[in-house]
């Protein structure tokens, strides 16, 4: 066979040819044995770590898959209790359940709100970060202290926060609406109105999300050179010419991966929401992650399939994202 | 090649060894030859912390003492936690308690799943006889016995009597003289009226049955919970809100509802014997004779509150069944209930413990037990357990009024007939 041309110079010399262009097509089992024989130890390196990856993520993804095409529930799932073993009884149903997702009002819905959690919380955030990174890579009198404490909330867990937050929020002993009392204000049902409880929840995790922005961004500011700004002014343009076309288009590179973080992060964002308000009232806050956990976990019998169903789904619609939002910048210039 | 198997020899070794002690029984408990009990018992208590807890954490002590060789393990998990930790628990077969006080709802879910044990001829249904045969039927599934009734409530009007003499106003009977009782201690007190729970549909039981309607019938397999009882129910208690007769609260609803009642900010709740305890702690109850109990207010078309209660269950993964059948024994036991009743003032579940001295004269086990005679049984299903879920979120959404009642029963109705397959 022609294909065998390759293998009596890779046998000879497999250490230096292996490296260099390849001299002919080889059977992709010879290939693989000669990369398997040169390389053994590259090899025996990686196995423990595609091992690992495999187990936690990989088996996981796999079987959230296969759970999706099944009618999988809490009462048909195999058990072993003691004396007690049931064996699954669950049945493969195709693509039922992502098309009953997709044409109900249940998941349309859920997204609907997510979206305008998400692209609410990555907006402001952003701005607030950029503004406050703005004033504090100005010298200013305790830069250090103000930077720490806005670092603050970043620092403490964020269950605890969140349960502070809570506590806050509460209408009758909460600590805003006996501010608020003290102004004459009416009691603000902070999580107990569905409008509110949205304001709320997008306000604690802004809160929660500016330190890193304001981080990330300040270190972006500090790396844009003095010579620009200083030409500029040379050159006459005012402070806001300064910031539009020296800050902005410095902080793109920083900027660009702080928002696609921050998009897939506050689209994900469980404990905000679940702790906060467990999606309520109703199901007023409910967002991807904490409707699948509430499948999954809260109602029963648990609904594995469809929980998995909706996992997959959130998959997608990130996966989509982040390939849409790479070409977009691809195509204005930007390469990463 | 050699090596290759080798590892692979080692690797099988291992798991075996691994599944060997997966299988062993960790708490190696058991009967010891001479038939003493040893080993360890872990139980889940559900009971209120900080006023009920110590009194049933020292009752399971007392189990050590006629057991020496056998350790008890308390573990209180809160009650609105525990029926997902223990099935969370016994679905990976790991963790899970020996014991767990199961709410009457959870018992017939749990046993269908098949995380029970079996109690019919063992040591934990002694003198089974003596069992109030509405506290009993829960305990039993598919002809089988899965737990041991070990409380059992059902719930009342419980209001403030010194802003209800403040106010000039009498007990309400009836959910319209609620709404005009509230309105007129918000009146003269500039109180709240009442506090309503929007985050537990529970709370909402007793209004359905007033206006003469039922989560589910049972016996002709009917969802119920859509027809036209099921929507006044919902009308009349989104009304209460609005009129701002009462309050209500997404969230921590039992918090906010006890800390505004203990602190007299609100002049009635509707709430269980289980509050009692909790609800003396308050500054306005210091005198306890200021409490005062009534049957829940009658709707249009009934008066009833649900039956509830608790009991305990063995999990059939328990490694050690032989202590864990005479620990349950033990706490449902007679002497166990007159303690509890007497130091809690909840309801026992044996008829015998009513005429003991010390609960024969409780004034609050005297106000419940009549109302549990007249309790609202619920059907003892498996999915039982799961009707609340799909109602909790429509009727936050109906009180927050993000849905009106009809169509909130609506989507309650249509999620209970997915969730009961083949039902009307």
């Amino acid at each position: 066979m022609a294909v065998q041309t390759g293998r009596p110079v890779a046998g000879t010399r497999g250490g230096k040819t292996a490296r260099g262009p390849r001299p002919g097509p080889g059977t992709p089992s010879g290939g693989l044995r000669r990369a398997v024989s040169t390389h053994w130890y590259a090899w025996a390196m990686v196995a423990p770590v595609v091992a690992v990856i495999g187990v936690i993520i990989g088996y996981p993804l796999v079987r959230g898959v296969h759970l999706s095409l099944t009618d999988a529930d809490e009462r048909n799932v195999a058990r072993h209790i003691g004396v007690n073993n049931l064996p699954a009884t669950y049945e493969f149903v195709g693509l039922d359940n992502y098309r009953a997702a997709l044409t109900g009002d249940q998941f349309l819905s859920t997204l609907g709100w997510t979206l305008v959690w998400t692209v609410s919380c990555v907006a402001v955030t952003f701005a607030l970060g950029l503004g406050l990174a703005t004033l504090l890579n100005r010298r200013i009198a305790g830069r250090s202290l103000y930077r720490m404490l806005l670092i603050l909330p970043w620092a403490v867990p964020g269950f605890v926060s969140v349960f502070a937050w809570r506590f806050l929020y509460n209408e009758d002993r909460g600590l805003l609406n006996k501010l608020l009392a003290g102004g004459g204000i009416d009691a603000v049902p902070w999580l107990n109105d569905p409008t509110w409880a949205k304001f709320s929840v997008i306000a604690v995790n802004i809160w929660l999300g500016v330190p890193f922005m304001m981080v990330a961004l300040l270190g972006g500011l500090q790396s844009l050179p003095g010579e620009l700004y200083e030409a500029a002014e040379m050159d006459g343009a005012d402070a806001w010419q300064r910031f539009v076309h020296i800050t902005l288009p410095g902080l793109r590179p920083v900027s660009t991966t702080v928002i696609l973080l921050s998009t897939i992060w506050t689209f994900n964002m469980f404990p905000v929401i679940f702790l906060l308000t467990r999606g309520g009232p109703g199901e007023a806050t409910q967002i991807l992650v904490t409707q699948a956990y509430k499948f999954s976990f809260e109602i029963s019998p648990r609904d594995y399939a469809q929980s998995s169903t909706w996992g997959v789904l959130i998959l997608v619609l990130l996966m989509l994202f982040a390939a849409l939002y790479r070409r977009v910048l691809r195509n204005q210039g930007d390469s990463w | 090649m050699r090596r290759g198997i080798t590892a692979a020899a080692l690797a099988v070794t291992l798991a075996l060894a691994v599944t060997a002690c997966g299988g062993d029984d960790a708490s190696g408990g058991g009967k010891s030859a001479g038939g003493e009990l040893s080993g360890k018992v872990t139980w889940w208590d559900t009971s209120t912390v900080g006023s009920e807890d110590k009194v049933f954490e020292e009752l399971a002590e007392g189990f050590e003492k006629l057991h020496p060789k056998v350790d008890v393990v308390y573990v209180n998990v809160p009650f609105g936690d525990a029926q997902n930790k223990f099935k969370n628990a016994a679905q990976a077969n790991s963790g899970a308690p020996d014991v767990i006080r199961s709410e009457v709802a959870w018992t017939p879910e749990f046993a269908d799943l098949g995380y029970l044990a079996p109690l019919d001829g063992t040591p934990a249904l002694k003198d089974g006889a003596d069992f109030l045969p509405q506290a009993a039927a829960s305990t039993r599934y598919a002809g089988k016995t899965y737990a041991v009734p070990q409380v059992i409530d059902s719930m009342g009007l419980f209001y403030n009597k010194k802003i209800f003499k403040e106010a000039g106003v009498e007990v309400p009977a009836t959910v319209d003289a609620l709404k005009a009782t509230a309105k007129t201690v918000k009146e003269k007190t500039g109180k709240t009226g009442l506090y309503l729970r929007g985050d537990d549909a529970y709370w909402f039981l007793s209004f359905l049955y007033g206006e003469g309607g039922n989560l589910v019938d049972a016996d002709s397999k009917t969802v119920t919970v859509d027809n036209a009882a099921g929507v006044k129910a919902l009308t009349v208690v989104k009304d209460l809100v609005d009129s701002g007769a009462a309050r209500t609260d997404a969230t921590d609803g039992w918090e906010n509802m006890q800390a505004a009642f203990k602190d007299g900010r609100v002049a009635m709740m509707i709430n269980g014997p289980w509050a009692v305890t909790d609800t003396y702690a308050g500054a306005q109850f210091t005198d306890k004779a200021n409490l005062g109990i009534a049957p829940v207010p009658a709707g249009s078309a009934a008066q009833g509150a649900p039956q509830g209660g608790h009991n305990l269950a063995v999990y059939a993964g328990s490694g050690n069944l032989d202590a864990s059948y005479a620990f349950t024994e033990y706490m449902t036991s007679a002497a166990s209930q007159t303690r509890i009743a007497e130091k809690l003032s909840l309801l026992p579940t044996r008829t015998s413990v009513y005429t003991r001295p010390g609960v024969a004269d409780n004034e609050i086990v005297g106000f419940f037990k009549p109302v549990v005679d007249k309790a609202v049984e619920r059907p003892w299903i498996p999915e039982t357990g799961s009707l609340f879920a799909p109602l909790v979120t429509e009727y936050t959404k109906v009180l927050t009024g993000q849905t009106t009642p009809e169509k909130g029963a609506g989507a309650t109705g249509d999620a209970y007939r997915k969730l009961l397959k083949g039902w009307k």
